[in-house]
């Protein structure tokens, strides 16, 4: 198949062929990054624009690594400190990073929409890199990059993510990416932080939601931890953090449940101790480092597919 | 449509290139294989086993994709598929014979050599092809050529091997009368 895609914004109109281009490209990409000299000239000349309104660390580093692994120029554009916190508007910001020269627009906003917005205005091409709650597109890919290298062809195996669900855009970018591979998703977690409809069983295809997470990692072949972001407690969804630990903590007992050694991901910044222990962490189950260096294949992958795509003429 | 090579035609030229590989060296200690993807590494592993028959010495064999190392992404319109480059070995201080089925403006074997040179520093980099058919477009030859062919830019040289298209047999399919012009600038990847 060739790949036809301008934009990168959610991975929800994807078909299965589409994710499947972007994982063997993304082994290529791999190969790369083993070698001593971890570049590649692909896209020399190319300029990458990682616009940030919302503060990241490593998923810009890992941007930032891909586009130099394939020798584009990049530039960093972060709401502090920068005319964003001046009050300058989201379509003036564009405009900005036309007039900047930028191919290809990464963006992350804690707007829901915000990169689709964007690339409407803009004949550069647009990776959402985390918008709101909506959807972190490269996450559920590398995700899937990393549950394929390990237990091969993912459908029918089942993939459990738990944690704050409702918050969570890698977990809607999971379902996205790993469901159209024929995976099937047991989401589990706290009642309140799960969107109502889900709760009450309208759910998305191939997609379950159990509370209890005991149950939920018997026989399971993976788990994908969610990364607990503290404020939830303040919000009133959350009794304590203690008891959301004892409760669907990722203990050494409970990932014992799931399949002889069915791995473990998280999609990082841990708070360990509390949605995963720190003996779970950096078990041999886990494969959190391995989605890091995968997160940059992946990234490669599509900035070199998105580079490949003429551009269409778009009035600003 | 005429056919240049056929099968026979290819193994022969292809046991005279492994033997011209190691007479050129003199020895096969330090002599690796390199293919370009894809078709070159199908012609660098019946080159390694030409090697093998003939001298009893097993070369390293790698292969090698040149997407990221093209001059050409903004001219051919879409996003050209990466394949795994394998080169397993250590490529310094050998001599790294690249292998490829077509000569022709050589812009692929600069990108080859491009590659390469990421992997390590090599003693010598040599080039091996089964057909040069001209219209260089830089300063590159091939060391070891199985067939000279005059064609014009226009025209199509289309090579098959029983591993990946079920024959053997190199054809050259002429350009209607009229189309194309010399330095018309493709690149044949």
């Amino acid at each position: 198949m060739t790949w036809q895609r301008r934009h990168v914004l959610a991975t929800d109109d994807w078909s299965k062929e589409e994710i499947e281009l972007v994982l063997d490209q993304s082994n290529a990409m791999l190969e790369v990054l083993a070698r001593p000299i971890r570049r590649t000239p692909a896209l020399r000349g190319r300029t990458v624009v990682l616009f940030f309104a919302e503060a990241s660390t490593r998923t810009r580093i890992s941007f930032e690594l891909a586009a130099k692994a394939l020798s584009a120029d990049t530039s960093i554009i972060t709401a502090s400190g920068s005319s964003i916190e001046k009050g300058e508007t989201l379509l003036d910001t564009v405009r900005t990073l036309q007039a900047l020269g930028a191919d290809i627009v990464v963006m992350r906003h804690s707007a829901a929409g915000a990169p689709y917005f964007v690339a409407e205005r803009i004949a550069s091409a647009v990776i959402n890199a985390g918008d709101g709650w909506h959807a972190h597109p490269t996450q559920g890919l590398l995700d899937a990059l990393t549950l394929r290298t390990a237990l091969g062809d993912l459908s029918g195996k089942r993939i459990v993510v738990v944690g704050d669900v409702l918050h969570s855009r890698v977990a809607r970018s999971d379902i996205h990416t790993l469901v159209p591979l024929g995976a099937t998703i047991t989401l589990c977690g706290p009642p309140t932080l799960m969107p109502s409809a889900w709760r009450c069983g309208q759910l998305p295809a191939g997609v379950t939601f159990d509370e209890d997470a005991d149950r939920a990692l018997d026989g399971a072949d993976a788990v994908i931890a969610l990364r607990l972001q503290r404020e939830r407690m303040d919000a009133g969804l959350l009794p304590s953090l203690r008891e959301y630990a004892l409760t669907w903590g990722l203990t050494e007992a409970r990932v014992a449940r799931m399949r002889p050694a069915a791995p473990v991901l998280h999609p990082g910044p841990m708070n360990e101790g509390i949605e995963i222990d720190a003996a779970v962490a950096h078990g041999p189950r886990s494969l959190i480092e391995r989605q890091v260096t995968n997160g940059v294949a992946v990234r490669m992958a599509l900035l070199h597919l998105l580079a490949g795509t003429p551009a269409v003429e778009v009035a600003a | 449509m005429t056919v240049l090579l056929g099968a026979d035609d290819i193994r022969r030229a292809i046991a005279r290139i492994a033997h011209e590989i190691v007479e050129r060296s003199g020895d096969p200690h330090g002599i690796a294989l390199v293919g370009i993807r894809s078709r070159g590494d199908v012609l660098a592993a019946r080159l390694r086993d030409a090697v093998r028959r003939h001298e009893g010495v097993e070369l390293p064999l790698g292969a090698l994709d040149i997407t990221l190392y093209r001059d050409d992404l903004t001219r051919i319109g879409h996003a050209p598929i990466v394949r795994t480059t394998e080169i397993s070995f250590p490529v310094d201080d050998r001599i790294v014979v690249l292998v490829d089925d077509v000569l022709f403006t050589g812009r692929t074997i600069r990108a080859a050599m491009d590659a390469l040179v990421d992997y390590g520093r090599p003693r010598a980099i040599r080039l091996a092809v089964l057909v040069d058919r001209g219209h260089r477009e830089l300063p590159i030859r091939a060391d070891h050529v199985g067939k000279n062919v005059p064609t014009r830019p226009r025209d199509d040289v289309r090579v098959h091997f029983v591993e990946v298209d079920g024959r053997d047999e190199v054809e050259l399919v002429k350009a209607a009368p009229g189309v194309g012009a010399p330095g018309s600038g493709e690149v044949a990847v």
